[in-house]
């Protein structure tokens, strides 16, 4: 073990102490702000999160810096900084949003638990060991557990509360114990060391237990269908700045892990009994690929409550997403000494979350300020939106567009790129199946827009206005999505292959190791 | 020595108890009770795993790597706790706002 080093560490978990500095200095500011003060914390909270949003840049790894660090607890690469960077910069959107929304009632709390979610999230993009992966999993876990159900006293916010956390610690104990198996099988915990000790021998049946009980542990974070059950009762009845905490960066993190996971763990060259182990993955993961984005469209096109429909929706995205960790299985062509298939794949994950987490916020802030003036999340009561405020019917038409994937938004690209890579990997049917699917989603996206700028509403002559911090929130999203869309693609995407091609690297040498 | 598998038979046992509660128990305790022996089949099996595949070379000053099953073990308990205290809470404030404590019984999310 080489020898620790203190400050040469403390990049690695940068963002982390950031975090937890601002949790400890939220509690001092809400007890010694006066009530009427209280509500600029959510703008010390939003303002702070942003700034720690750089920090992953600032301290990028290098070549020379990047690996393992924290007694083989983290790694520190180019993939957790643009998941980490996400993170961050959704939790701030979100602490902007909860501002003055009525579900969330001005408390500190809601923003100190925010904080602390984020914290759970940045540490679990960069897990490099199953007690580090299980721990911030947890961390990120319970603070949702606690924020679904934040609205004491309303029925709905309970009913969602109590099945998100019977839901979610049921699908955490069912991932601990494949843990529990894995580490068993090879007396270690570090998710490089297992790859190694897998591939000297096991048993076949053995092992693909342990996997299918840690696949169904991150279905069901990132709602992929069979495992999405909760998912729409989930969305519609949190107070909406926490669903949409709940849909990007607790989804963002569950992918960025379960690709982490995937490729470390279970790569092509790991080989019991004479099987490789990804065909197996490979394999679940394209079915419930296909079984989301079909299930989670067709169900979406008959809700009429907007956040419900989003939930399905989020189905159907994490579907197209899970093409691109299908894509890990790789092709047969090598770039700069990295299978083309997995380093496309990682990066297209990496892109499509990172415009995910924008648009869905989009949208998001928009349905808490329409829900403000319309108190209402039916969509029939957001006919005539546009006659109502042009601007905010704008905002949320571009996050529709993305997720739709209409350029110039950024889904576009978003689901470009993971075509691209389920071809390069031979997965050509997945990508055509994903193509038909985009198609039966355009319905539903697009009748929303038609009801926000075609349809009348009985309200169309009272025009309302956007308080300031809403705007910012609209404007910031919609200014991302729209650059994702155009300018920013080849720097997002070139620093997603960056960290694809570390985490692609770090792999190989594992097995190069042996 | 009572042989390894006897021990993850148990824990096996425990596990599967432990998903039948949760799948078939309709009241929200009973069913973070179920959750709560999926959680101690997984601690049997950490610890047993670690009594039979770990080799410590030094009691006195041993390698880190060497007690990852028992640390493991013991974050399982940390964790199941703050998860209780959670669910706990939660499931109080479904019974404020319903007068029950059977998730089935608040419906009015659906579609």
């Amino acid at each position: 073990m080489p020898e620790f080093d203190f400050l040469a560490s403390l990049p690695a978990i940068s963002v982390e102490i950031g975090l937890t500095i601002l949790a400890i200095v939220l509690v001092f500011l809400e007890s010694y702000l006066s009530k009427e003060n209280r509500r600029n914390i959510a703008y010390v909270a939003a303002v702070s999160l942003a700034f720690l949003a750089a920090a992953p840049v600032i301290w990028s790894p290098t070549a020379e810096t990047s690996g393992l660090y924290w007694g083989g607890m983290v790694r520190y690469d180019a993939f957790g900084s643009i998941f980490k960077m996400m993170i961050l910069l959704a939790a701030s959107l979100v602490t902007l949003m909860a501002i003055d929304d009525k579900g969330v009632h001005r408390k500190t709390e809601f923003h100190l638990v925010i904080v602390v979610a984020s914290l759970g999230a940045s540490l679990l993009v960069s897990a490099a060991d199953l007690i580090m992966l299980f721990v911030a999993l947890e961390t990120l876990s319970v603070p949702l557990y606690i924020l679904a159900a934040y609205n004491r006293t309303d029925r709905e916010s309970a009913e969602s509360g109590i099945k998100y956390f019977l839901f979610g610690s049921f699908a955490s104990a069912l991932l601990l114990y494949g843990f529990s198996l894995l580490y068993g099988f090879t007396s270690t915990t570090s998710l490089d060391g297992i790859a190694a000790a897998l591939s000297q021998g096991g048993d076949l049946v053995a092992v693909l237990v342990a996997l299918v009980l840690v696949i169904a542990g991150f279905g069901f974070k990132i709602s992929a269908v069979p495992f999405h059950f909760w998912t729409p009762d989930v969305y519609q009845g949190a107070p909406t700045p926490v669903t949409g905490f709940l849909s990007v960066a607790s989804k963002a993190a569950s992918f960025a892990v379960l690709v982490r996971f995937l490729n470390a763990v279970f790569p092509g060259t790991v080989i019991v009994d004479g099987q490789s182990i990804q065909q197996f993955w490979v394999a679940f993961v394209s079915v419930a690929a296909v079984a989301s984005m079909t299930f989670g469209n067709i169900l979406a096109l008959r809700q009429s409550n907007i956040k419900r429909m989003l939930a399905y929706s989020s189905i159907a995205q994490a579907g197209y997403t899970l093409i691109g960790v299908a894509a890990l299985q790789g092709g047969t062509t090598l770039d700069q000494g990295v299978n083309l298939g997995v380093a496309l794949g990682i990066s297209s994950v990496a892109f499509y979350m990172f415009m995910y987490t924008f648009s869905n916020l989009l949208i998001f802030a928009g349905i808490v300020v329409v829900t403000e003036h319309v108190g209402s999340e039916d969509l029939s009561d957001y006919a005539g939106l546009q006659r109502r405020n042009p601007w905010l019917a704008l905002a949320m038409a571009i996050g529709i567009l993305s997720l739709a994937g209409i350029p110039p938004a950024a889904g576009f690209f978003g689901k470009f790129f993971l075509f691209q890579a389920a071809v390069e990997s031979n997965l050509t049917a997945l990508a055509i199946i994903g193509v038909l699917n985009a198609i039966i989603a355009l319905y539903y996206y697009l009748v929303v827009i038609k009801i926000m700028y075609v349809d009348k509403g009985p309200d169309d002559d009272k025009p309302f206005t956007i308080s300031t911090p809403y705007a910012w929130a609209l404007g910031v999203a919609s200014v991302v999505v729209l650059l994702l869309g155009t300018f920013a693609v080849t720097p997002i995407i070139t620093w997603a292959r960056e960290g694809a091609n570390a985490l692609a690297q770090a792999a190989a040498t594992i097995v190069a190791g042996l | 020595m009572v042989p390894l598998s006897w021990y993850l038979i148990v824990a096996a046992a425990l596990f599967s108890i432990g998903v039948f509660g949760v799948l078939s128990r309709r009241n929200g305790v009973a069913v973070l009770m179920g959750i709560e022996l999926m959680l101690n089949a997984v601690n049997i099996n950490l610890v047993a795993f670690w009594r039979y595949n770990t080799t410590i070379a030094s009691v006195t000053e041993p390698v880190p790597s060497e007690l990852n099953g028992v640390v493991f073990a013991a974050f399982m308990f940390v964790v199941a706790a703050a998860e209780v205290a959670v669910g706990l809470a939660i499931i109080i404030t479904v019974y404020r706002n319903w007068r029950s404590v059977i998730p089935e019984e608040a419906d009015t999310l659906r579609g």
